[in-house]
């Protein structure tokens, strides 16, 4: 018998590492770190949601849900989507719930790429977009955005991009890492060009609860992109429950019924007692989700003032809760700026080019944070920057 | 009295926290500090703040655990004054921290702390039950503190959050 040379995939050996994962190993086991390097709230659920999955399982719900979801959950999304952001989505089958955005994301690109399709990919942006296009077979083609523009694709740089070959276009709004919003208006410029190639649009919206000078707006609604549209969102970062991995993915039937065998197959379904909890969230959670907002909002204006003032500028994020500003007049890059930064001053953030082209230069931190931690970041940022400048 | 977006906001955060700095303040409502100072002034003159104070978890510092006591009060209310002028004669003793009129099975709850039970129990029989108007008492003493105006006690908030993540 023939021994193989490794049991792992050509495609899995692809895989870069995560370069968050390297920080990660760094910080973990230094003491007194103040930890701006983390993409999640610092709120706790609220209780009344935490009681719900509690109350579920008090109650005896521990077998699969259907597999795209309860509909009671389905139902309070349809709802949620069209007061929200005014998309009709039918919950019978235009819905399905999933272990978080992250698996909706991983599906997505599953049921729309074929072997050697172009995913034009936003930078920086969100570190898992490039790894899953790669791993449902596709090739992803980056594009860069600049400072100037507020890290905003602009129609002329994405048409740009676009090839025979290209099949979709992924976009994230409010951004990880640069907090960027996309406003109607760049919305409708990127429609006209995905309309006229007829492309197919992953919509990122995981933090749409969290964009705080404008109302988000969904690219679905917008004139003829429901039907080319996949809207993924979920409850991590608005209600702040990003350990209960739970998202969905809102699409017309044609392509929901496409994710739904694969999600049914891969996943069976999301887990029980979270779809409870969700269900709350959506009934009861929305004045903490609007309490929650206020407060980062606050943080960001502190925050970003703050870095503004000791000379780490920073354009100011329309949404998420990530601060994205530019290191480079120090002179160092932006690893050596992060690793250098957790040494001396025991600040943890991200450095700006894991999220790939266009993010070395910048570092990415959040202010999901208590303003006493943030207070405290702050002394310490200021006083590094200073003392290497 | 109608407050605007931005005094609403900066009472929020006062109340939360009454030492953040007048600076950071204006950084985080994107105004400039004298705004902040004039907001806070005419609050202060309109006593919507009434007083800054700081939530204090006795039991933690030896030798000032001190009791604190919920009594409940019936009273005779008096033609013209009702339960006014009873309530301004307990307000005034320094040992009561609060008094609220309730609906329900008694009138007036008061809340007295003291450094020992003793000196609670005396100030009821002595002076809360000898007032003319004062029909009966009932002292309730708090055992343990779990939540006091909003805030957890022994809650150190722990950030249980990984320092990396995506
Ligand atoms: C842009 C973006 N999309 C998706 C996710 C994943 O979210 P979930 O926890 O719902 O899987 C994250 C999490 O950091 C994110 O930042």
């Amino acid at each position: 018998m023939k021994t193989k040379t490794s049991y792992i995939s050509q495609s899995v050996k692809n895989l870069k590492p995560s370069g968050i994962r390297k920080f990660f190993d760094l910080a973990a086991n230094m003491e007194g770190v103040i930890s701006l390097g983390v993409g999640e709230p610092d709120f706790i659920t609220s209780w009344t949601v935490r009681e719900a999955a509690i109350l579920s399982l008090e109650q005896g719900y521990t077998s699969y849900t259907a597999n795209a979801g309860l509909l009671e959950l389905r139902e309070k999304i349809a709802a949620y989507m069209k007061e929200g952001y005014s998309v009709d989505y039918d919950p019978n089958d235009e819905i399905i719930v999933t272990v978080g955005a992250s698996q909706a994301l991983d599906i997505s690109m599953r049921a729309i790429i074929d072997q050697g399709d172009e995913v034009i990919v936003v930078e920086p942006g969100f570190v898992s977009y490039v790894p899953l296009v790669q791993l449902a077979g596709g090739v992803a083609v980056t594009v860069g955005t600049k400072p100037e523009n507020d890290f905003k694709v602009t129609a002329e740089e994405l048409e740009a991009a676009i090839t025979p070959r290209t099949k979709a276009v992924l976009l994230c709004s409010p951004n990880n890492p640069t907090g960027t919003v996309l406003e109607r208006e760049n919305l409708e410029e990127l429609a006209e060009v995905i309309r006229k190639h007829d492309l197919v649009v992953l919509s990122d919206e995981i933090y749409s609860e969290l964009a705080y000078d404008h109302r988000h707006v969904s690219i679905a609604s917008l004139k003829d992109m429901r039907k080319r549209t996949l809207v993924i969102n979920g409850f991590s970062k608005g209600f702040a429950m990003t350990g209960w991995r739970l998202g969905f993915i809102c699409a017309p039937e044609e392509i929901a019924s496409s994710l739904l065998k694969i999600h049914q197959y891969a996943m069976m379904c999301a887990s029980t007692p979270a779809q409870h909890a969700a269900v709350e969230a959506l009934d009861k959670g929305m004045d903490d989700v609007m309490e929650m907002k206020r407060s980062y909002r606050h943080r960001r204006h502190y925050f970003v003032d703050s870095l503004n003032e000791f000379g780490l500028t920073c354009h100011t994020p329309g949404g998420a809760f990530y601060a994205f500003p530019s290191i480079k007049k120090t002179g160092m890059s932006s690893e050596e700026f992060a690793e250098k930064l957790l040494m001396e001053e025991k600040v943890a953030v991200v450095p700006g080019n894991v999220f790939g082209k266009g993010g070395e230069g910048y570092i990415r931190c959040s202010y999901a944070s208590s303003m006493e931690q943030l207070q405290e970041a702050v002394k310490r940022m200021k006083r590094f920057v200073e003392n290497h400048s | 009295m109608q407050l605007r977006e931005m005094e609403l906001d900066l009472v929020r955060i006062l109340q939360k926290d009454a030492r953040i700095s007048t600076e950071n303040i204006a950084k985080m409502l994107q105004v400039t500090t004298e705004e902040i100072e004039d907001a806070i002034e005419k609050l202060e003159k309109d006593n919507v703040l009434v007083r800054y104070s700081s939530v204090v978890d006795w039991s933690k510092v030896e030798g000032h655990e001190g009791v604190t006591a919920m009594i409940d009060v019936k009273v005779a209310p008096k033609r013209g004054v009702g339960f006014d002028e009873v309530a301004h004669r307990i307000y005034r003793y320094k040992e009561v921290k609060s008094v609220y009129l309730m609906s329900g099975a008694y009138d007036l709850s008061v809340t007295v702390e003291g450094r020992t039970m003793h000196e609670v129990a005396t100030f009821v029989s002595e002076k809360l039950s000898t007032l003319d108007s004062v029909l009966s008492t009932t002292t309730h003493f708090q055992l343990k503190k779990y939540k006091h105006d909003g805030t957890i006690f022994g809650d150190h908030g722990e950030d249980k959050r990984i320092v990396v993540s995506p």
